[in-house]
């Protein structure tokens, strides 16, 4: 009833590939647009924006890295933590060695950082396939992870070895650090995010998606047909890197104020790859869909025994909450191993034929 | 030029000087080298019988100590103990298989990757739940393991060798030997070996998929608990030998992922090299703690030139 795409005809190639080929799918969306720019703002209070909103779009950002690499062009990596950690420390030592440079493009430098580091262990995937690429990619979650503990410079020498985020202004207004109100940390993350997004559609849907899904498919039929594997491949590294370290550098700047070498540890890809496979494999609704379900997961198992009363203690709720996420992850990959947007495929088709069965 | 004699000449003359303990670095990167193997070996079986890349197995070492310590705490005499765990870890293969492995049978590779992650959360929070956080010290005397040392004194110098470390190395030649008697000589060894060489045609002559995942399953909680009871009499169980499993991936690139052979001579292999580099160039050089990455760096390596692993089988392309 909602999804009539009667009378909605399709007269030219150009047409039926455009990015809203239904015009109900641009309706919904920019519904959803209100929300996320005037709603939800008006709404949230403090702690909504710390602990969902800008953690959810942060993580829909690295996943979304995470499945251009994963998703479109089929290299399994487990290392998108530590890219992460190069996109922040990269960062980091942009704003600290040039203080007057505009957050906003430290953090679209940042990302360069990343992408060639990305690039560089993304060497290894032309001669090395599946679950070995999966431990290679490994071997630079670890090295990297190592680099920011044992190389002082990285954060500047600190005793602490921690990187602190400093005040940093935007246009007179404080966007990062301690002084920086929720609000417009949010509408900036929600900026970047909108931006990287488009960005991340169009390179899917054009011509270098293309060869990345046949890469994906069968990578010897790809070279066959004139695929330079050589280049895709790394043009994958590149361009998923670059994504991840600037949400890296936002998940520092923007969120957490601080970190340490081990927060890009091994449970932070994990995280992100959750979130890309239970959003859904090579879409990119799918990886907000993911975070959303990631990131409001234990926030929702450890108000549950709040609510109903149920005096368990803090470390009773932390270990409930590990096996509750474990066993939903098993689940949700039984019921749909194709991920949540495969979900929204399927109620959208239905909502289409609504109320015919057929 | 200080630099390139911290490498190349600097090390080696450490070596030369002081043979004992040159001994001593060797025998702990063994020994680790090992536990290693075991782990792998873990992985090696899952994944030769059913082409799943088992990430649990790290846990199901951890689980399986905290089972036996648990149990023993709670008042079971060890000896007891033992073969009530074992009953545990079938009960878990049982579990698994007819919880997650039966309905994710013939989904792609990745999504049995992220179900395995999925059980290593759960064992996590649920042995956590139940045996507690904190670290808890093997109960390695009442297993009748000795913990003396043997001292030598090669070179004139000063070797120790715990008793403990030699059990466990002794006693992993006949788990392996065992093993290897088992899947090359027994009906299930050769049963699984056939699932491994192709499911559907296995399966057409009457072998039950069900079952020997089970079995298999079974055996790899048999090598996580081993495993646990040697590395939680060197470093106490809790939580934190989960890392291991980190630790064995490595070996399984360096092996290959189909082979029993490849687990046991990656393990060694980077059990001693990681150690040897660790002390001779790790610490002076790098500033120490090189071990979290020098067996990936390594296997990495590796595989550039040979891209299935040491001893995995030969990847062949059909188009």
């Amino acid at each position: 009833m909602f999804y009539r795409t009667a009378g909605q005809f399709k007269t030219s190639y150009q047409a039926d590939h455009a990015l809203f080929p239904v015009r109900q799918d641009a309706i919904l969306l920019a519904v959803i647009l209100v929300f996320a720019f005037a709603v939800f703002p008006l709404t949230a209070s403090e702690f909504t924006f710390r602990a969902l909103l800008i953690p959810v779009l942060i993580y829909s950002l690295a996943a979304l890295g995470l499945n251009i690499l994963t998703g479109y062009a089929g290299q399994l990596s487990l290392g998108t933590g530590a890219f992460m950690g190069v996109g922040a420390y990269a960062c980091y030592k942009l704003i600290s060695i040039f203080p007057e440079m505009n957050i906003v493009v430290a953090i679209a430098l940042s990302g360069f950082f990343s992408a060639t580091v990305g690039v560089i262990f993304g060497l290894p995937s032309l001669r090395i396939k599946g679950f070995y690429l999966a431990i290679a990619t490994l071997a630079a979650q670890f090295f990297l992870v190592w680099l920011f503990q044992k190389w002082s410079w990285l954060y500047n020498y600190n005793a602490s070895g921690a990187i602190q985020v400093p005040n940093i202004n935007l246009f007179g207004v404080t966007v990062a650090g301690p002084r920086a109100s929720a609000i417009v940390q949010y509408y900036f993350v929600l900026s970047v995010v909108c931006v990287m997004t488009v960005f991340a559609i169009n390179i899917t849907r054009g011509r270098i998606g293309r060869m990345w899904k046949a890469v994906r498919d069968m990578d010897i039929a790809a070279e066959l047909v004139g695929i330079n594997l050589m280049r895709t491949k790394l043009m994958a590294f590149f361009v998923s890197s670059y994504v991840v370290g600037i949400a890296g550098a936002l998940f520092v700047f923007l969120w957490r104020g601080a970190a340490e070498a081990n927060l890009f540890d091994i449970p932070l890809s994990f995280r992100v790859l959750f979130i890309a496979i239970i959003g859904g494999l090579g879409s990119v609704l799918g990886n907000f869909l993911g975070a959303i379900l990631i990131v409001a997961l234990p926030v929702i198992i450890s108000a549950v025994p709040r609510a109903l009363g149920l005096p368990l203690d803090a470390a009773t709720v932390e270990h409930l909450n590990i096996m509750i996420i474990g066993a939903l992850i098993i689940t949700f990959l039984i019921v749909e191993p194709h991920g949540l947007a495969r979900f929204w495929a399927m109620i959208r088709e239905k909502l289409i034929l609504w109320p015919f069965p057929h | 030029m200080d630099f390139l004699n911290g490498i190349l000449v600097k090390p080696f003359a450490d070596m030369a000087a002081a043979p004992d303990f040159l001994l001593q670095v060797l025998w702990e990167g063994l020994v680790g080298g090992v536990l290693y193997a075991l782990i792998a070996l873990g992985f090696v079986l899952i994944y030769k019988s059913s082409r799943i890349f088992n990430f649990a197995q790290g846990i199901m070492v951890v689980f399986a100590a905290l089972t036996l310590v648990g149990l023993h705490e709670r008042g079971v005499p060890a000896l007891f103990a033992l073969p009530l765990t074992l009953l545990v870890m079938l009960a878990l293969a049982m579990a698994i298989e007819r919880v997650v492995l039966r309905p994710l049978v013939n989904q792609p590779d990745i999504i049995l990757f992220m179900a395995t992650i999925g059980i290593t959360m759960f064992l996590i929070g649920f042995g956590e739940l139940i045996f507690g956080g904190e670290n808890k010290v093997m109960i390695t005397r009442e297993l009748m393991i000795p913990t003396d040392s043997f001292i030598f004194e090669p070179f004139g110098g000063f070797v120790s060798i715990e008793q403990k470390d030699l059990t466990a190395v002794v006693g992993a030649v006949f788990l392996v030997i065992g093993l290897l008697v088992f899947l090359n000589k027994s009906k299930i060894g050769r049963a699984i070996r056939a699932l491994g060489d192709d499911h559907q045609a296995a399966l057409s002559v009457g072998i039950s998929l069900s079952t020997i995942w089970v079995i298999v399953w079974f055996i790899a909680g048999v090598i996580a608990l081993a495993t646990g009871i040697v590395w939680g009499a060197r470093a106490g169980v809790s939580f934190a030998l989960e890392v291991i499993a980190f630790k064995a991936l490595p070996v399984l690139m360096l092996g290959g992922l189909e082979s029993v052979m490849g687990a046991i001579i990656g393990g060694l292999a980077i059990g001693i090299l990681e150690k040897v580099f660790e002390i001779y160039w790790g610490q002076p050089l790098l500033g120490g703690n090189t071990e979290a990455w020098f067996a990936y760096v390594l296997a990495l390596l590796v595989l550039l030139f040979r891209p299935q692993g040491l001893f995995g089988e030969k990847i062949i392309e059909r188009v």
